[in-house]
Order: structure tokens, then sequence, then C-alpha cells
């Protein structure tokens, strides 16, 4: 049903694994949010979540870059190896975990700076540009691969947030990758833009494989049968299935998926 | 069919909707009624400050020339009380003037004469010699401000009925002054004084002003200002931004809350007991004593704590989440994430919150009144600027209490016009407040 050009010459590359999570058991307060989940995330690969709402999957994203440690009442316990490192060891600084495995948000976000400034910030936290001139080249670099260079190399000091939406997620993206992560994260990154800008924002997660490990949760199964390698389906906090997106979406092998994308439940 | 499907004419209003415009409409009255009365008191409210407040920025003097010989000038400077001799220069002055106008003196004693002029006059001329000796020697033009009941005669608060039993003044002194400005010799010009000057005993209200009492008042500020907004602002973004939620904290922020509502004189016996008796007395601080602005801005920093913290919290709340996760999530620290990035979007907030902490603490008194800032007469200015913390000084509002409560309606005249003068600072703080918050305030 879902026959994607795509899809059909999509083979599973996936060879080393990124991140290997084991047993990830979330709690809020009394609430079990994630239930024993375990899943491997190739390295430069897409990965894409699917699932209806409150299933969890975003809540599981925020566990790879330990972002729920900012929510009190929040409880992770399980194994989330990051190169073969745990990352929930306790010798594991989460700030240097999260210079690694950089994030971009569902409604974008940009910093009410200027769009130089936005890219310019975590190379400057991170002390990654040891003066101006390397600065300006990772800004525009990272622009570059955020594939909104052309669209504001005018107006670097321009407000981001005067930016349109589209623009803003892009920047947003270009924003996570200019820390040079391993890793990055996109929590629905499309679900607030319009098809156009959306379709956009897809290429750029296409040519990202060359170079990371994405993982994108999404609600829209079109998106993720377009840009994802490997597909894993939550439901009620449990991850049903994983597997090659083609399989996932042409040959499910759990019930409970079958119905979710054929538009049963969900 | 039933009523309600008939169809009806869109011109024709049905029974409900009549009574729901008019339910509207007599609610907009209202609004408009209470504004209305709003708009009316505020009015009458600044007519009655203005109009009488203003005679106190105007001062009647008497421009006299007075003859200074070396010879009085050494008698009186060496006489024990120094100024009997200055009035009496000043005594011989007039009565020589009076000639020269052609003026009938109706008094046989010279010293009734000058009782329309401040009982301040002898001092003044004392001053002027010491400021400058080489006017001993020549005859030169001086200004002594009349007393306050010939001034409240020019300013038509005092008339001659008023002075039937009246001790310090009679109506013939009245007909002399009406000569004397015939002559040209008495003028009301605007009153520096009242601004610049400096609190004076109770039988000389027309040397009384405000200086002292702004001067104390910006101390108490500059106390304020550096104690209580570090601390508050701190307090908040340690509260907000990194402390645990657990039934400790929710402890505290009860208590803030409920300190914001806690009446200011018990604020005022805190610090007797804090600074005054524990801080002077029993750890015997330096400048912990009673009536310096020091204690008085602490004091008042405790009390405005809970208003700058509250209104703190209340703008870091107001930056949105997404935010902090933008921050977080590129691998800043929640310090930095706090600093770089949620303060800026605050900082309007909480500018207009510390102003208007400010202005609060500005225009108290009560707690003023417990620490001896009232009661106190600020004759003069602090000899230095630092030494300005630790000296005795009063208050705007305490200075404007102090006049409202003694007799000559001279002072009280005083008291609206302090009343002015505290206003323009507030409303200048609010001011200043309204311009920073335009200009920082950034949208996202």
């Amino acid at each position: 049903m879902y026959d994607d050009i795509r899809l059909a010459e999509r083979t599973d590359t996936m060879t080393d694994v990124k991140i290997a999570a084991r047993n990830v058991n979330v709690h809020y307060g009394d609430n079990h949010a994630i239930k024993d989940v375990s899943v491997d995330i190739g390295d430069r690969a897409v990965t894409s979540f699917i699932g209806p709402s409150g299933c969890g999957k975003s809540t599981f994203l925020r566990c790879i870059n330990r972002m729920n440690d900012t929510i009190d009442i929040c409880r992770v316990t399980g194994d989330i190896e990051l190169n073969g490192q745990d990352i929930n060891d306790k010798s594991v600084d989460p700030v240097q975990l999260r210079a690694k495995v950089g994030m971009v948000f569902q409604k974008p976000n940009p910093f009410p700076k200027s769009i130089y400034d936005n890219i310019a910030y975590g190379p400057r936290i991170h002390g990654l540009a040891r003066n101006k001139a390397e600065l300006d080249e990772i800004v525009e670099k990272s622009l570059r691969r955020g594939a909104i260079w052309d669209e504001v190399k005018d107006r670097l000091n321009a407000p981001g947030t005067g930016l349109s939406g589209g623009q803003q997620q892009r920047l947003c993206i270009a924003r996570a990758i200019a820390t040079e992560p391993e890793v990055l994260l996109m929590d629905e990154p499309c679900s607030a833009l319009d098809p156009i800008a959306t379709a956009k924002v897809e290429e750029l997660i296409d040519e990202l494989r060359q170079n990371f490990s994405v993982v994108i949760v999404t609600h829209s199964m079109q998106q993720a049968a377009r840009v994802s390698q490997r597909t894993a389906f939550f439901h009620l906090g449990h991850m049903v299935e994983f597997g090659e997106t083609g399989q996932i979406f042409t040959n499910p092998q759990d019930e409970r998926t079958e119905s979710y994308i054929t538009g049963r439940i969900g | 069919m039933t009523d309600l499907t008939q169809a009806r004419s869109l011109t024709e209003l049905d029974p409900r909707t009549k009574k729901r415009n008019a339910a509207e409409k007599r609610f907009r009255a209202y609004g408009v009624s209470a504004i209305a009365i709003g708009v009316v008191f505020l009015v009458i409210l600044l007519w009655n400050i203005i109009s009488a407040g203003l005679p106190a920025y105007t001062q009647t003097s008497l421009k006299l020339d007075v003859a200074l010989t070396q010879e009085e000038v050494d008698k009186a400077e060496s006489a024990v009380v120094k100024t009997t001799r200055y009035r009496k220069m000043i005594e011989a002055a007039m009565v020589a003037a009076l000639q020269d106008q052609g003026i009938e003196n109706p008094f046989s004693k010279s010293r009734d004469l000058v009782r329309m002029l401040s009982t301040g006059a002898p001092a003044t001329l004392r001053d002027a010699v010491l400021a400058d000796p080489s006017l001993v020697g020549q005859t030169s033009q001086f200004e002594f401000f009349m007393s306050s009941r010939a001034d409240g005669y020019m300013k038509g608060r005092v008339t001659r009925e008023d002075l039937a039993r009246d001790k310090n003044l009679t109506p013939l002194h009245l007909d002399v002054i009406d000569r004397l400005v015939d002559a040209g010799m008495v003028e009301r010009g605007f009153n520096w004084n009242f601004i610049f000057g400096v609190d004076a005993s109770e039988a000389r209200p027309e040397q009384a002003g405000m200086g002292a009492s702004i001067l104390g008042s910006f101390y108490m500020m500059m106390v304020v200002l550096m104690a209580a907004v570090p601390i508050g602002v701190a307090t908040a973004i340690y509260l907000e931004e990194f402390a645990p939620q657990n039934w400790f904290t929710d402890l505290i922020e009860i208590n803030i809350s409920n300190l914001a509502a806690v009446p200011s004189i018990v604020f005022g016996i805190l610090g007797i007991a804090a600074f005054i008796q524990f801080g002077g007395g029993v750890m015997g601080i330096a400048g912990f004593k009673q009536s310096v602005p020091l204690v008085g801005g602490l004091v008042l920093s405790l009390m405005t704590l809970p208003t700058i913290i509250i209104a703190t919290r209340a703008s870091l709340k107001a930056v949105p989440p997404s935010i902090r996760d933008a921050a977080l999530g590129l691998g800043a620290s929640k310090t930095q994430a706090v600093f770089h990035h949620v303060l800026p979007l605050a900082l309007p907030g909480i500018l207009t919150g510390t102003i208007i902490g400010l202005a609060q603490a500005l225009g108290e008194t009560a707690p003023l009144l417990l620490i001896g800032m009232i009661g106190l007469v600020a004759t003069s200015y602090p000899e230095g600027f630092v030494s300005g913390f630790t000296e005795p000084n009063s208050a705007m509002p305490a200075q404007i209490y102090q006049w409202a409560t003694r007799a000559d309606p001279a002072f009280y005249e005083r008291a609206w016009g302090g009343i002015i003068i505290l206003l323009v600072f507030l409303l200048s703080m609010n001011i200043i407040a309204i311009i920073l918050r335009r200009r920082f305030e950034r949208r996202w």
C-alpha cells in the first residue's frame, strides 16, 4: 500500500550499531511510560519511531540524550549504549553527551538572537572555534548542510525568529549539526510545517544520513516511509515491532502494527 | 413545527437577544462609570496636591543693604551667642532702609520690626560673612527670607484678621510689607532652598527644605539596590530553575508569598531587633545605629525582597520552555542555559519588578518610624559620600510625615510640596520601568 518508489530499492544497509538500548523503562511518577524497550540504532542511517499519540516514542527519544534528566519526576532504568559506552553511567556528564547527540524539537525554537548567533552558540560553548574566522566557517558550513545558506547568507545578523516556520526548523537543524554531533534526534520535526517546507526538511534528513545517525519521531507514516531505513512501531509504551522500513510497511509481523498502518487503531 | 424552527425575521430582535444586548450595554456602562469615578478622584487628588503644594516652591524674601564694619563683626564673633549681634546689624540696616524709602516705622523697638524676617536671617548673614570675609568693611545687598507669616501674607494664606491674636506679627507689620513691596524690596521668587535645603526647626518653616531627606532616600535606594536586587534575583533563579520540587521548597514558596503581604511596620520591628539591637548592639557592627540610611535601606530591602522574588519568578516562568530545551539540547549546562538564554529574556520583567519594588520602598514610611528616621531633624548634609550611609538622616516620606505633624500652617504647605517631589520621583521611576521594558522586550 505504501508503494513509495524508494521503498523497493531500500535495503537494510545497517552495519554498525551506533546506539544500543536494552530493557529501557521510563516512569513518570506512577505512570509507566516506556516498558522494556530494546532497540539498535544504526550508524549513518535514518531510524524512525512511529506510533499513536502518547505511545512513548518521544519519551524514548529523550532518553537517548538524557533530556529526561531535566524532568524531576522522570526515572529511567535499563541500558543505553552509545558507541558501546553506557550513557546513564554516573561518570557520564549529560552536557557532554548532548554535544554528541544533538536534538531538533517539534516546534522550531530558534533563540531570539541573530541567525549567526543561533548557529555559533553551540560551537562557542564547546570551544570548537579558535577564532572568528573559524567560527564563520563553521556557521557557513552548518547553514549549508542545513540547506538554508542560500536563503539567509545575506542577512546573518537578522533575528532567527523572523524566518518562516520551515526556515526556522532548518535553522534549528543547522544549529544542532554545528556542534558536530554523532547522532541527531528529531522529535516530529515537520509537525508544524507545511508540505513544501516538510519536503525540504525531508530532503535534508536524507542528506544528513551521509554523516550522522538520525533518529526521527513522526506521526506521519508516509514520512517514515519516505525518509527512514529502519522503523520502530511503538504502542502503549511497548516497542511492538522494529525492522527494515520496507518490511514494516509492506509485511508487518505484528497484528497491532498492521492495524496501525492500515488506520484501524491510533 | 415548533416555534424554534419557524423562520424569523433577521431585523426583528427576539426577547432573548434583546435581553442579552441590554445586559451587555449595562456591563459596559458599569465599566465606563467605574473608570469615570477613578478619573474624577485622581483629578481631585492631583488638584489638591498641586494647589496646596505649589506655594511651597516660592518664597518671599527681603533685599536689604547691610553695612558690615570690622569692629561690629569682631564683636559679634567674640560673643557667646554670635547671631545676636548680627541681628542688631540687620535691625539697624532695616531702620535705615525704611528711612531711605520714606516709609514710616510704626515700631519703637527695632527688634519688633525685624519680626517680619525669618529668625534664621542673622545666621544667613553670618554664614555669608564667614564664606566671604571681603564683605566686611563695605555695604552690600543681602536677601533674607521673610518669616513664614509674612510669606503667608504674600501668598494670601494669612490675612489681617488672622493676625489679631498672633504674637509674632501684627497688622502694622503688614502695612510696612505693603510699602516695601511698592518699593521693590520684597519679592516672591522660586524657592530653590525648598528642593536643595535641609530641614529646619519648628520656628523656621520658611527655611525648611527636602534636600537632606532626598539624599537620605537616595542612600536607602542604593542599599536596596545593592542588597535586595542581587539576593532577590538569585533566590528567584535558584527556586525557579535549579531547586528540586519537594516539601521544603514548597514551604519556602508559600512563605515568600506570605511575606509580601506582611505589614511593613513588622519589618520595622525586625529592623530594630536584627540590625540595631543585635547587629549594632550585641555584635557591635559600626554603622548599625538608629536613624542611619544603611539600616533604613536594609529594612526596606527585607520588605522589597518578596516583591522582587515574585516578579522575577513570574518573568522566568514566562520564558517558553522550548528555549531551555534548545539550549540544553545543544549541550549547554543548566547554568549556561539560564544565564545565556532564559535570563536575558526575563530581564524586562525582572527590571520592571525591581523598579516597582524600589518605588514601593521609596514611599514607605512605617518601618522608618521604628528605626528612628522620623523625629529626627535632618539639619545637615552628610560630610562625605560614603559617610552618608552611616550619618543620621531622614527620608522623603518621613520628612513629609514630620512636617504634616507640625503646628505651623507653613509646614503643612511644605508637606504638600514634599509630596509633589515624592510623586515626581515615583513617576520617573515608573517611566524608567516602562522605557526599559519597551527597550529590552523581545519576542520569541
